[in-house]
């Protein structure tokens, strides 16, 4: 029972970096690599932030606005650099590596005997792994609220279209290289906002930490959309959610299988290429009508 | 009426710019457009058509020459500034439209045309009825299918709507490129009435490629023959009315 809450909250807190990912990878269509940099980065900053005296509260903001930083770095090298995004990715997250090391001035730092969100008092109060689920809960009602409102405004629309239809979006005046920097930026200032709660979660700060996240951000986004199939915007938000939690119930259960912790990103390789090849499949198996009983697949 | 509203004076564009392939697309092509009028462009594949839209639309740098709007010199203005006087229809109904987006969706994001996005709440539904009214204008069904993505739409609803968008917040110069080129002969027919008659009713100044030499004669009240990056004829009022397809035609002999 407490493994499945211990995933249940994982997923939650995780799903910050799905729902990040979101942003950039399903509404703007482009790959965006740097998150491998910014979690790292926002666990780094989070915890040596917190090693210095910072409240865990500023300390999980400073590591969103590092988080930005480099995504607008990012967004920089892609809108104006016209250098292709998954290169500017790619530039940027190397370059994180250097710049984490040096926040943290050493490959690890340990929050052993600091506070963090967790030892907040009502969290304190809850019994083991439930104040994770609480504070994952917590943090993904504000930024769910958060993005349904921006999504519904009239830079929130623009911002929708630019992904949609960048020519379209430029003949209607938008200014889509600063929907793009914008874009990049709240997707990792959330991928930062992750990395901190991570680390103060998992109780340290590891450089090595980012290997692997965007694959795991990618298989909340489409393990949520192969379970729950056609939804509005809105509920698709809800479904990364949904899909990061079931993301680490699965991963569970295969450790559970018993492979070990070392498995992990092979793990989570697999468990993401099987979900993207599942569509494929669905007509083949008869899946449909085993999965989504009354939900109709997308033509 | 003869007021001019945009002025292109001397334009000349290059392609492969500093290479030996350097070649001139636009040559020294003066233009004046008066408020009101209603352009029909014809000119053969190359003649310089669409990098004059280019150019006006200003997602080509001209390399010499001065665009004027109202006499003010707009040369180095970049497309989204221009978006606040003018809207453009593509040929390809993939373009105009955003595909993820409702119909009403799109329609709002055309109302702002030009205009910087705020933070502010999108107010989608204060304006539904005027959106379906407006929709219903095209009398092609959009307005039943005002909450469809536009990428379930057909590709002539997709282009009516395009037509509507680029009309919704009026434009000073609307640039039609072909709009009707990728729609079967019906629909086409259909659109380009719904166009004639909603540039002649509001007055709006436009622009219209076509390959079709019968619909330039037709529409508009001006006629330019484009060829080898000039202007080779320029046909307006009785001298239009008067003009046939085989006189045409004689210009793309040449």
């Amino acid at each position: 029972m407490s493994l499945v809450v211990s995933a249940i909250g994982q997923g939650l807190l995780w799903a910050i970096l799905g729902l990040g990912l979101f942003l950039t990878f399903r509404i703007l269509n482009i790959a965006d690599m740097t998150v491998e940099g910014t979690f790292p980065m926002g666990a780094a900053v989070a915890v040596t932030a917190i090693v210095h005296g910072y409240s865990p509260l500023t300390a999980t903001i400073f590591a969103c606005l590092a988080g930005m930083a480099a995504g607008l770095v990012t967004g920089l090298l892609y809108t104006k650099g016209k250098i292709d995004i998954l290169l500017a990715g790619i530039l940027v997250m190397t370059a994180a590596y250097s710049v984490n090391l040096r926040i943290m001035g050493k490959s690890n730092t340990s929050l052993l005997g600091h506070s963090t969100l967790l030892k907040a008092k009502f969290l304190a109060a809850m019994p083991n792994y439930f104040d994770t689920v609480f504070l994952g809960m917590l943090v993904i009602a504000i930024i769910t609220i958060i993005l349904v409102f921006f999504l519904q405004t009239d830079l929130g629309q623009a911002f929708i279209a630019t992904g949609d239809n960048e020519k379209m979006a430029k003949s209607l005046g938008i200014h889509t290289d600063n929907m793009k920097i914008m874009g990049l930026m709240v997707s990792n200032g959330m991928v930062g906002i992750c990395g901190a709660l991570v680390s103060q979660s998992n109780g340290y700060a590891d450089i090595n930490m980012g290997i692997g996240t965007i694959v795991i951000a990618l298989a909340s986004i489409i393990i949520g959309e192969v379970a729950f199939g056609e939804l509005t915007l809105n509920q698709r938000l809800l479904a990364v959610t949904m899909g990061s939690i079931i993301y680490r119930l699965i991963l569970m259960a295969v450790l559970q299988l018993g492979f070990s912790a070392n498995d992990l990103n092979l793990l989570s390789s697999l468990v993401l290429a099987i979900c993207m090849m599942l569509p494929q499949f669905r007509h083949a198996l008869h899946l449909d009508r085993i999965f989504t009983k009354g939900v109709k697949a997308h033509d | 009426m003869t007021k001019p509203i945009l002025e292109l004076k001397d334009i000349v564009t290059l392609v492969n710019k500093g290479t030996s392939n350097e070649t001139e697309i636009l040559k020294k092509l003066n233009l004046t457009i008066n408020e009101g009028d209603f352009i029909t462009i014809v000119g053969s594949n190359g003649a310089g058509k669409s990098t004059l839209f280019n150019v006006i639309g200003g997602n080509l740098p001209v390399d010499d020459g001065h665009i004027l709007l109202h006499g003010n010199d707009i040369t180095h203005q970049t497309e989204e500034e221009r978006t606040k006087f003018l809207s453009r229809v593509f040929q390809d109904p993939k373009l105009g439209t955003a595909p993820r987006m409702t119909v009403a969706e799109n329609m709002l994001l055309a109302q702002k045309r030009g205009e910087k996005r705020h933070l502010i709440p999108r107010k989608l539904k204060q304006q539904m009825t005027d959106f379906t009214r407006i929709a219903g204008i095209m009398h092609n069904g959009l307005e039943d299918r005002m909450n469809t993505a536009t990428g379930n739409l057909s590709g002539g609803q997709r282009q009516a709507l395009s037509f509507l968008m680029a009309t919704l917040k009026r434009p000073d110069i609307i640039l039609l490129d072909e709009h009707t080129a990728a729609l079967d002969p019906r629909t086409s027919q259909n659109l380009l009435n719904a166009t004639n008659e909603r540039i002649t009713e509001d007055g709006l100044t436009a622009l219209m490629i076509t390959h079709h030499l019968e619909d330039a004669l037709i529409y508009g009240n001006r006629l330019i023959v484009l060829g080898d990056g000039q202007i080779k004829a320029d046909f307006k009022g009785e001298e239009k009315q008067q003009l046939t397809a085989e006189k045409l035609y004689e210009y793309f002999e040449a």
